[in-house]
């Protein structure tokens, strides 16, 4: 268990370690305490089935004993040794296809998390780098979007532009970038203030060169934390978009458009029961890597064994 | 104060402007969205529509008229209904607050009642499954949540109904609220209060449920904070009974950070209304804003997007009054 760990983390939180030594920012303790916090069982558990899942959407084509959209077998079969989680109402494999769902959730999960990140982080960037009136401007819009009933917003938006997974990914972005908007500017103001910064720009750094070299390091770290606490709305988000008919369309497989259509058919039990415990376990595991990474980032929280 | 309903007020300008470019920017056609294929064929009838919701003027121009007849208080007609929105709106929008309200208040009551109970018996078994079950409450899909329920206690069970508001051989109380259970308890209508309330049960519950574990992981990590001061520990060594450490040292600083989080929380719970409704078919706000989404009924969306703009608003206004009442300190100067 300890091994998928350690083995996990370099990779996903490198960048935590560099920006551990300059002020300004809110990431404290050391690489030791991130690995502590990431081996705790929970974490270990999260990170264990975000693997798993990970490697079922990777091969999918190899374990799923049937096709995700062609008919298998007869309709509405239960739960059976050849159809683990039975058929849905069209004869379709429902293993396969909560299987083939994990390529859609996740891929598109991390997609729509990048983009809201970039797009929140450049904002707020630019928001804090500009200062003054801009700045204020910038951030009274984002305030505004914490006001805003965000589902009935991308409702609005993926009907508009045409129900679609597509649509449905630029509604979520639309909604999600003000955390990140927040956060980066807060940073970055608080960097611009900072005697290292200060330092560098009397030594002759560019602007871009600040930017390289002293923001985006520090900035990258807490970002990543958020960006990985947000993956679990994401995966939730997009699942009811498509539940209620505005994200992926028939025949494809995802989880949330898998619950929609077993509402018609509710008796079978199956149908609903296995994409909807797909998607709870996902976002489980990614809330669970949350809790570790929070204890981390925010001391206050911290629970230190035997205390 | 005067200053934050001020903030307030351009908060909700700003919702409604951003509402209004998304929806009238984005290439969707709200005629080709209303009317019937025959009518679409008709150039007359398509003017006609356009010319009767203002759609063929320059956004500028929709723009400032929508605001102008916002101050008088008309949010518009709405091109799904072809009624006032602001009638809409009054229709739909107590059934969505009676789910949110019983919502909430179950959920802050058991909520913070749990997180004692798991801040108390800190890392044992208590804790553990209350720790577990609230994260769990926040990763269920809710409308997944209202599925398994619905199969469960309506379909499998019987005990209790699975859509709608009113058994629909009973007649609604009279509207005085609007929200079913308070109006036939105000008329003294037996009955109706039962059916209603036992209509109310599963979807509030299923709603309420993300709700509850956010203020139960809340409530945890506050009084666990609050736990550690040195004055609590004061105060247990000082021999006061547990009941008054608990209610006044511990609960009322710890209660000021949980205000916060049902603050913001009632916001996600009108988002998550929309899901919910749709499960149980609760003729609410959610249905309404759905419906409007899906036929590009801008006035519609926009309203129903500058109400819950306003109860977010309106309660965080609240949250920060209760902050002034549980601590005077924070009184403004």
């Amino acid at each position: 268990m300890s091994v998928i760990a350690e083995g996990a983390t370099p990779g996903l939180f490198s960048d935590g370690d560099v920006q551990a030594e300059p002020p300004g920012t809110t990431a404290r303790g050391s690489s030791s305490n991130l690995l502590a916090s990431l081996r705790r069982p929970g974490a270990v558990f999260g990170i264990t089935v975000l693997i798993s899942w990970l490697l079922l959407a990777v091969l999918a084509p190899l374990l799923a004993p049937s096709s995700p959209t062609a008919p298998s077998a007869g309709t509405l079969l239960g739960p059976s040794v050849a159809h683990w989680f039975g058929t849905d109402e069209l004869g379709r494999d429902v293993f396969s296809r909560v299987l083939y769902g994990a390529r859609l959730s996740l891929p598109l999960a991390l997609l729509l998390v990048t983009l809201a990140s970039v797009v929140g982080s450049s904002i707020g960037a630019f928001a804090g780098f500009a200062g003054g009136i801009i700045d204020s401007l910038i951030m009274r819009v984002t305030d505004m979007f914490f006001a805003f009933p965000s589902i009935v917003l991308t409702m609005a938006f993926a009907a508009a532009l045409g129900p679609s997974l597509q649509s449905a990914v630029i509604a979520i972005v639309f909604v999600s970038w003000p955390p990140y908007a927040r956060i980066v500017r807060g940073l970055v103001l608080a960097m611009r203030s900072s005697n290292y910064v200060a330092v560098s720009r009397l030594l002759g750094a560019s602007s871009g060169r600040l930017l390289v070299r002293d923001v985006l390091p520090n900035v990258v770290g807490p970002v990543l934390v958020v960006a990985t606490l947000d993956i679990g709305s994401a995966v939730l988000l997009l699942a009811g978009l498509s539940f209620l008919g505005l994200g992926a369309q028939p025949p494809a497989a995802e989880w949330g458009a898998m619950v929609a259509e077993a509402t018609q058919f509710f008796s079978n039990w199956w149908m609903g029961l296995f994409p909807g415990l797909a998607i709870a376990s996902v976002v489980f595991a990614v809330n669970m890597i949350g809790d570790a990474l929070r204890d981390y980032f925010d001391p206050r929280s911290l629970e230190r064994p035997g205390r | 104060m005067a200053r934050r309903l001020g903030i307030g007020c351009l908060q909700v300008l700003g919702v409604s402007l951003v509402t209004f470019c998304i929806v009238a920017v984005v290439p969707g056609d709200p005629a080709a969205a209303n009317l019937g294929q025959a009518a679409l064929g008709d150039p007359t009838i398509v003017r006609a529509f356009n010319r009767q919701y203002g759609l063929d003027r320059p956004l500028p121009v929709r723009y400032a008229l929508y605001v102008w007849h916002l101050l008088h208080g008309n949010l518009g007609q709405s091109q799904l209904t072809q009624r006032p929105v602001a009638t809409d709106l009054a229709q739909y929008f107590p059934a969505t607050l009676e789910l949110a309200l019983s919502a909430i208040v179950v959920a802050f009551a058991l909520g913070v009642t749990l997180g004692l109970v798991a801040a108390f018996f800190h890392n044992r078994l208590p804790d553990r499954l209350i720790r577990f079950f609230s994260l769990a409450g926040i990763s269920v899909p809710n409308f997944w949540l209202g599925l398994v329920a619905f199969y469960l206690f309506f379909y499998k069970l019987r005990w209790l109904p699975g859509t709608g508001r009113l058994s629909p051989e009973l007649n609604p109380p009279g509207t005085i609220t609007g929200m079913y259970t308070v109006d036939s308890l105000l008329t003294g209508n037996w009955t109706d209060f039962v059916d209603s309330l036992r209509h109310l049960v599963l979807p509030a519950s299923v709603l309420g449920c993300y709700t509850l574990s956010l203020i139960t992981r809340f409530s945890r990590a506050s009084v666990l904070d609050v736990l550690n001061q040195e004055y609590v520990l004061a105060a247990v060594g000082k021999g006061l009974p547990t009941r008054t450490v608990v209610l006044r040292h511990v609960l009322r600083p710890a209660l000021l950070q949980i205000i916060t989080i049902v603050g913001l929380a009632f916001g996600s719970l009108l988002s998550g209304a929309v899901l919910v409704e749709q499960v149980f078919s609760w003729p609410g706000l959610g249905q309404y804003a759905y419906r409007s989404a899906t036929s590009l009924n801008l006035p519609g969306v926009t309203g129903v997007c500058i109400l819950i703009a306003v109860i977010y608003i309106f309660v965080n206004l609240a949250a920060d009054v209760a902050y002034v009442l549980i601590d005077p300190r924070l009184a403004p100067q």
